[in-house]
């Protein structure tokens, strides 16, 4: 009999060896992917016995960790939670790191990303627990606070840039969260909290200002399209366009009004410059068959359209439409048909032709500190591309400063600052609804702060709300805080 | 494994080794790994020591030592590895019970650990009890059939009503007082003394008659009826209690000491296709089964039980080295020390941990088949194989449902997994090979004479 009991031996055998091997593909070779599962508890239970490193804003944090006793062992706070909820996101144990800095700075604020890990090493060395760095935000607190101020209940988002650095000074989205409501420990509250915020038709999650639906850009467009004109150089601000009382879309029946039905020049032959001032309408959908849909999308790719961006919450690429008729080319020269963009994107035009020409990157994170302080990350500004030439830059900016001066754009006019911008009013829907932009920065001859603003129409219909009245407004306060600065 | 050594004087005589020195140091060396573990375990999850340590630790010594001297005086030539691996894997059982133990004070199942730790003095002292009081397996084989009779009696006694209990959809329990046991863990022994002494007295009939198809030797249909009755069996726990790992347990048992016994591959054939014609029925059948067999191939899925996908987030935590004892979240999955308790030690002694005990296991099972082909009577080769394969199959069923090699069935972890059936059962086990190699190593000069046992094994010796 001792032969089938060797044999049976040899079965053992291989049934230990598909245990080892099973074992070895379990927590050697899968073992990472099973780790980063999302709802892997014992990952999640990991990352909150570390101190998550805090968010700062000038010095002041607007996310911390606080012990706590019970097994989650530390509990994320925030403060000034609504005003920065869509830059801090949220940090819940049930829906992981989620939104904003929370989530695109999540390795870092744990503690566990690479440029950590000397760090880590000497942690271990000195057998101190591993913490999260912290990181200082670029964010003004003045102009972050006179942003929501101003936007007040209304929905919408404003962006405000250093144009030289690409700094981002604010960002604000209405409607707004609690993301203390997310990052509690009472897990059923949490639930609570998050089903009624995703189930709200506002949306109060999204980021407006950098994602979302994105938003037609009605008349700020318009910059765009001048700077194409500009850069084509066959056009010249005191280049006169045909501008009447309306424009015939091409191949259609369909007439193009200017706003309010007015003329743009007694003559029906408004120059360049005036069509920017009194925002014309039927001499941008002129100039844009004039130029063509490759030049206006070059143009509009200059300035950063349809490229990815992270700033470092990655950024809705805004889009020119790539496919169209020679009517609604007409049509996206005022910022319609199909053109999207976001508030982000906006600020980066006016930022580019405040900084001559040249788009800096926007970035969010000025520097990254350590658990012991120690500083170990700084931002460095970088430049992103040149949008348009020097010499268009200031002609824009010309253009611009007489919206503010003396076209559509004087409520955002500040006392003895000279400031430039342009309004729009992008009409979405049936009912002429419209969504009120302003765009803009100042001082003109100096520029430290560019905005853009947009306030979301609040009913179906048109109400009379323009970017010029509404908009402007809080443009004008961002823009004030920011050169105070 | 006897080696002879020269004597100092001019007469040369051989000495066998008995291995109880060897043995000694090996449980001592046990002894303290356990220490070590519990008191790193303590230390690490609780940053002290309980009061009782060193009682505890003491208990433990005091008990493996106690069986060592047992040993000494019962059983000479006892295998000498058997002893200190069943008491290490007794008593890291007894530390991850214990870490366990540590984080659900506050949810009211602690002093699981002690409860186990009293079982453990039990099964060993029944082990010491089985090598005192049966000085020679081979009169187990005269008490085949009260054998067969016990292991039906056992297996069923959970269907009885008022005692019998479902725990988990599985009817495997019976309940007196406070008292549950899992009397299918103690079946398991009577049914291989039952498979052993049977296939003994029957195994020429099985083997050499027959005709040959196809190159198998096939047995005549009056000979199949005992294949059936353990194939119907194993079908019936698997039907009236839902435990697919008892019915694979009992029926790999069979098929495995019935090849040792014939040497027929045609067996081997036969029962295979039997057990997979079994496995096709059950998941057409059951909805447990399919649920499982769902479960084993996409353990992600969702809408249903996330144990497999727990227990693998563990296993992944642990990583190749492992979070540390008592560093780990071992508590997260369910039955962290019972069904999955090799979950547990995968994620905190990580995969190197887990090759180390499974090492542990195939020393252990490699000691008993070692014990069989020594064995030099049939009765003791058939029990020890039955035995020792009854371990091995155990560790593959758990810990392959665990690393997703087949679909995951509820069974014990040998010596390890907290309950006190499965505990008492496997040092049974452990003792009756002990007894059985004892007899194997044991020179002829220091054999038992006594001729009832001696006749039957000498008409068995003429096959």
């Amino acid at each position: 009999m001792n032969t089938p009991i060797r044999r049976l031996a040899l079965v053992v055998f291989a049934m230990f060896t598909a245990l080892l091997l099973s074992t070895t593909w379990i927590q050697f070779v899968q073992a990472e992917d099973l780790r980063e599962r999302p709802g892997n508890r014992r990952t999640l239970i990991e990352n909150y016995s570390r101190d998550r490193g805090a968010i700062l804003v000038d010095g002041t944090p607007i996310a911390t960790s606080e012990r706590t006793d019970d097994e989650l062992e530390w509990l994320r706070r925030y403060d000034q939670a609504r005003r920065y909820a869509h830059l801090t996101g949220y940090y819940s144990f049930t829906y992981g790191a989620g939104l904003g800095l929370e989530r695109s700075e999540d390795s870092v604020l744990a503690g566990t990303d690479d440029s950590l890990f000397y760090q880590r090493l000497s942690d271990v060395v000195t057998g101190t627990p591993t913490s999260g760095a912290s990181i200082e935000l670029t964010i003004d607190p003045a102009v972050q606070a006179a942003a929501a101020q101003a936007l007040g209940d209304r929905r919408g988002a404003a962006v405000a840039l250093d144009p030289r650095t690409g700094e981002i000074l604010a960002m604000v989205s209405q409607p707004t969260f609690d993301p203390n409501a997310l990052s509690s420990h009472q897990l059923s509250a949490v639930d609570e909290a998050y089903t009624s915020l995703t189930e709200d038709p506002t949306d109060p999650l999204v980021n407006r200002a950098i994602g979302g639906d994105l938003y037609p850009p009605g008349s700020v467009f318009k910059l765009v399209l001048a700077a194409a004109a500009l850069e084509s150089g066959e056009y010249e601000p005191d280049t006169e366009l045909e501008g009447g009382l309306t424009y015939t879309l091409p191949g259609t029946e369909t007439t193009l009004p200017n706003f309010g039905g007015a003329a743009c020049d007694p003559e029906d032959r408004p120059t360049l410059a005036e069509s920017v001032q009194v925002s014309c309408n039927t001499s941008f959908a002129w100039l844009a068959g004039e130029l063509g849909a490759d030049a206006v999308r070059e143009q509009a790719e200059a300035f950063g359209f349809g490229q990815p961006l992270e700033v470092p919450m990655s950024v809705t690429p805004s889009i020119y439409p790539d496919t169209m008729d020679d009517a609604q080319l007409a049509l996206t020269g005022i910022g319609q048909f199909e053109v999207r963009e976001t508030p982000m994107q906006v600020a980066m035009i006016s930022a580019a032709i405040a900084n001559g020409g040249v788009t800096m990157t926007p970035y969010l994170v000025e520097e990254v500190r350590s658990s012991d302080v120690e500083v170990i990350e700084t931002a460095e500004p970088r430049t992103r591309s040149r949008a348009v030439s020097q010499e268009s830059a200031s002609q824009l900016t010309e253009m611009m400063t007489q919206v503010v001066e003396q076209g559509s754009g004087q409520a955002a006019a500040l006392p003895g600052i000279q400031v430039a911008g342009k309004t729009g009013t992008a009409e979405f829907g049936e009912n002429g609804a419209a969504h009120a932009w302003f765009t803009g920065f100042a001082p003109a001859d100096d520029p430290q702060i560019a905005v853009a603003v947009i306030v979301e129409s609040a009913t179906d219909n048109w109400v009379g709300e323009t970017g010029g009245l509404v908009a402007a407004p809080v443009a004008r306060a961002m823009l004030e805080a920011g050169v105070q600065r | 494994m006897s080696t002879t050594s020269p004597a100092p004087s001019t007469v040369t005589s051989l000495r066998v080794r008995s291995g109880r020195t060897v043995e000694l140091l090996l449980v001592v060396l046990a002894v303290g790994i356990v220490t070590l573990a519990y008191v790193t375990v303590n230390l690490t999850a609780v940053g002290e020591l309980p009061t009782d340590v060193w009682w505890h630790v003491g208990l433990f010594g005091a008990l493996a030592l106690g069986l060592h001297v047992v040993l000494r005086l019962r059983a000479r030539y006892a295998d000498p590895l058997l002893l200190p691996l069943a008491t290490l894997l007794n008593g890291l059982g007894l530390v991850m019970i214990h870490r366990i133990d540590l984080v659900q004070v506050a949810g009211g199942t602690s002093g699981v650990a002690s409860r186990q730790l009293l079982w453990t003095g039990l099964a060993m002292a029944m082990a010491a009890a089985v090598l005192v009081l049966l000085p020679d397996h081979r009169v187990l084989r005269r008490y085949t059939y009260i054998a067969m009779a016990l292991g039906f009696v056992l297996l069923l006694l959970p269907m009885l009503p008022v005692i019998g209990q479902t725990v988990n959809g599985s009817r495997l329990w019976i309940r007196i007082g406070p008292f549950s046991f899992q009397p299918g863990e103690l079946a398991k022994i009577a049914v291989a003394v039952f498979f052993a002494g049977y296939l003994v007295s029957t195994r020429d009939a099985l083997s050499l008659v027959g005709r040959r198809v196809l190159g198998l030797q096939l047995p005549r249909a009056r000979d199949l009826g005992p294949i059936l009755v353990a194939w119907s069996l194993s079908v019936l726990i698997l039907v009236l209690q839902r435990d697919l790992g008892s019915s694979l347990l009992f029926f790999g048992l069979f098929v495995a000491v019935l090849y040792v016994a014939t040497e027929r591959t045609s067996w081997i054939v036969i029962g295979l296709s039997l057990f997979v014609g079994g496995c096709v029925l059950a998941w057409r059948l059951f909805d447990h089964v399919q649920a499982r067999v769902t479960l084993w191939l996409d353990p992600f899925a969702p809408e249903q039980s996330d144990q497999v996908a727990k227990g693998l987030m563990g296993l992944a935590h642990g990583g190749i080295f492992g979070a540390g004892l008592g560093n780990g979240f071992p508590y997260i999955t369910y039955y962290a020390n019972s069904d999955y308790i090799v979950g547990s030690f995968g994620e905190e002694l990580g995969m190197v941990g887990l090759f180390a005990l499974l090492m542990l296991y195939a020393l252990l099972v490699e000691r008993g088949l070692r014990t069989a082909i020594g064995s030099r009577d049939g009765f003791g080769k058939l029990l020890a194989v039955g035995l020792s394969f009854t371990v091995a199959l155990q560790v593959f069923v758990i810990v392959g449902g665990i690393t997703r090699v087949i679909p995951l069935t509820g069974l014990t972890t040998p010596f390890l997994s907290a309950g006190g059936s499965s505990l008492l059962a496997n040092w049974i086990i452990v003792a009756l090979l002990l007894r059985i190699s004892d007899h194997a190593r044991r020179p002829i000069s220091e054999r038992s004479q006594d001729p009832s046992i001696d006749a039957a094994e000498r008409t068995e010796a003429s096959t």
